[in-house]
């Protein structure tokens, strides 16, 4: 077991280094030079070539890319030139206001996707499966920039109930953050509880027909106890792989949620990054979001391997 | 019964119901008694009539600008679903823009789905260290949110519908090459690819004329739901101002359009954004229903 894990954190060493080096170029093959985009457009062409200099860009890319890996190691993500601060910084302060919209939809979708798929499947084939699995399939169907324009749209403009812009703050009253967060939230809690219910369903109903869970109700244990003791411990390992995936996608939807209701975390400030050419500062967020992700399937994979003792993880094989 | 008096084994009998059963169990005949898929396809029909005879059903040029009528409710003046901020017709946007988005999601799903073939057959077979190297930049680059690594090789690449096709496709590419190394994984050590090896084939013989057909089914699944998910990525990509730009008209471009005026024209962003709707989840629907029919297993 912690043989299987600690062969598993050595897989993610060439995925890091990998992610690294595809940031890296990505980033510097993007057009434009970064220096002019600092200066702005009446910038004369010795301080456009002054500052090309200071950066280091005009070094060889094999130069960039070796002091780059030695910032890193020593946990420097450069400075942003739009910001004029430490990368690092502007992550850590925007981090917080991406993971609480994140987690926040991602235990909403949990909390109602679960539930759902496990009565679908013991209610099979009744009014409720069938309603809860066709809103399921137009869940994870939807591109949710529309469905965040349409929730402005009825909740903000038409109803006037709901803030459609911007983080509330603490200083004005809990209900002015509570009420900035329902829309985004709801947005981006969509396609985790529609993709939730849908393979809570499925794995439960191959559970619920299994022998062993028929033996159990034979054996006269009580409905609630098959079900949920037994039949749900057994239906969890896809699950538990959907959930990581899901948390992982929060990530990509915060992006264009984010976007929508101006919400400053992660998502934001990535989407300004590129739009201003920021090269350190796209370098940065991307990389810290990628790692984010290798971590997150790290962990979801521990966890896989704790509640399904079975699963093989030695590299090989896995269809 | 009485046309069989001569058949007293029932060898002819047997052989009738051995012909109906396969033509009952053949794949098309499976997917056509799965009502979701066949809504789906029907969905699917719906859209590729709108991309071909766009320039049939438009009642407008969706290019025209008419500055006299812009805001147009749908229904009023003539305009079905009414008009934009320039005043072009947004039925025929819409009917337009089908093509674009339709065209990029099938183009980025080409891509991606033969370039992860090719990787993923090469890696599934060859094995070791090739294996290795190939699967490890494809984790690499699944460590990258999917919009995020369009997103920024359409920086590097510029707007244009080619580009698109290309941004999207290769974000599409490691879902395929995994999928598709896991089944050669599988399929190469089935006996009748031993056989088939010791009688002399080749390599490429090998792969092509018997792995890959053998390992085509969740192939055709991923391609499917994989047209889904580019039409979203396109329309998120044009969202962001950074896909199809004006005044092509794609779904994204025009529901990016539709965003800013959300207050004076809500159905610009309603309507574009329903059709995408509509058409993710045929698709959707469609790969569901092949999915159980070519893997009993995977049955919902």
């Amino acid at each position: 077991m912690l043989k299987t894990i600690l062969n598993r954190l050595l897989q993610i060493i060439p995925t890091i280094l990998v992610v690294v080096s595809i940031t890296f170029v990505i980033t510097r093959m993007i057009p434009g030079n970064p220096a002019a985009t600092v200066l702005g457009p009446q910038a004369s062409v010795e301080d456009v070539e002054k500052l090309t200099e200071e950066l280091g860009l005009n070094d060889s890319l094999w130069d960039q890319y070796i002091r780059y890996l030695g910032n890193l190691f020593k946990g420097d993500f450069g400075t942003s030139y739009s910001y004029n601060m430490p990368v690092m910084n502007l992550i850590f302060s925007r981090l917080p206001n991406t993971l609480i919209i994140a987690f926040t939809s991602i235990v909403l979708a949990v909390l109602i996707g679960i539930p759902i798929g496990i009565v679908s499947a013991v209610k099979q084939y009744t009014a409720f499966d069938y309603i809860s699995m066709v809103l399921a399939l137009i869940g994870v169907s939807m591109p949710i920039f529309w469905l965040g324009l349409m929730l402005v749209l009825l909740f903000s403009v038409n109803l006037g109930w709901l803030p459609s812009l911007g983080m509330g703050s603490i200083e004005i009253g809990l209900w002015d953050v509570i009420s900035h967060m329902v829309l985004p939230v709801g947005c981006l809690a969509t396609i985790p509880t529609a993709t939730f219910a849908r393979i809570t369903r499925s794995s439960m109903l191959e559970v619920i027909n299994a022998e062993y869970i028929k033996s159990l109700r034979a054996g006269g244990l009580k409905e609630r106890s098959v079900i949920y003791r037994h039949a749900l411990k057994n239906a969890l390992p896809p699950i538990v792989t959907v959930l990581g995936m899901q948390l992982a996608s929060s990530f990509t939807g915060a992006i264009l949620t984010e976007t929508i209701f101006s919400w400053p975390g992660m998502g934001t400030l990535i989407v300004g990054a590129i739009e201003n050419r920021d090269y350190m500062l796209i370098q940065g967020t991307v990389l810290f979001t990628a790692l984010a992700f290798v971590f997150i399937n790290l962990i979801v994979d521990i966890v896989y391997m704790m509640i399904n003792p079975k699963v093989n993880y030695s590299g090989k094989g896995g269809a | 019964m009485d046309g069989n008096a001569n058949d007293i084994l029932g060898v002819t009998a047997q052989a009738e119901i051995i012909k109906k059963e396969r033509k009952a169990n053949n794949a098309w005949n499976k997917l056509k008694r799965n009502r979701t898929a066949m809504f789906g396809l029907i969905i699917i029909c719906i859209m590729v009539f709108m991309v071909i005879f766009a320039d049939v059903i438009s009642p407008y040029d969706p290019n025209v600008i008419d500055l006299g009528n812009t805001y147009v409710k749908p229904g009023n003046m003539g305009h079905v679903f009414g008009t934009d901020e320039f005043g072009r017709d947004l039925l025929s946007r819409i009917l337009y823009g089908s093509r674009i988005s339709i065209l990029v999601a099938v183009g980025a799903t080409l891509v991606g789905g033969i370039i992860g073939l090719f990787l993923g057959l090469i890696s599934g077979y060859a094995g070791g260290i090739t294996d290795s190297i190939i699967m490890r930049v494809m984790d690499g680059m699944m460590a990258f949110p999917f919009v995020l690594l369009s997103i920024l090789l359409m920086t590097i690449l510029g707007s244009g519908v080619f580009n698109v096709i290309l941004a999207i496709g290769i974000s599409n590419v490691p879902i395929f090459a995994r999928i598709v190394r896991g089944q050669v994984l599988v399929v190469k050590n089935e006996e009748y690819c031993n056989a088939v090896k010791i009688l002399g084939a080749s390599h490429t013989r090998l792969l092509f004329s018997h792995i890959l057909p053998n390992s085509i089914s969740p192939i055709i699944v991923q391609a499917t739901l994989n047209v889904a998910g580019s039409i979203i990525s396109e329309a998120a990509l044009s969202f962001l101002g950074l896909g199809i730009s004006q005044p092509t008209a794609s779904w994204g471009n025009i529901l990016r359009g539709g965003k800013d005026y959300l207050v004076t024209a809500p159905h610009i962003a309603t309507i574009s954004g329903f059709f995408i709707l509509i058409t993710v989840l045929g698709f959707n629907l469609l790969g569901d229903g092949i999915r159980d029919v070519l893997d009993p297993k995977m049955k919902k």
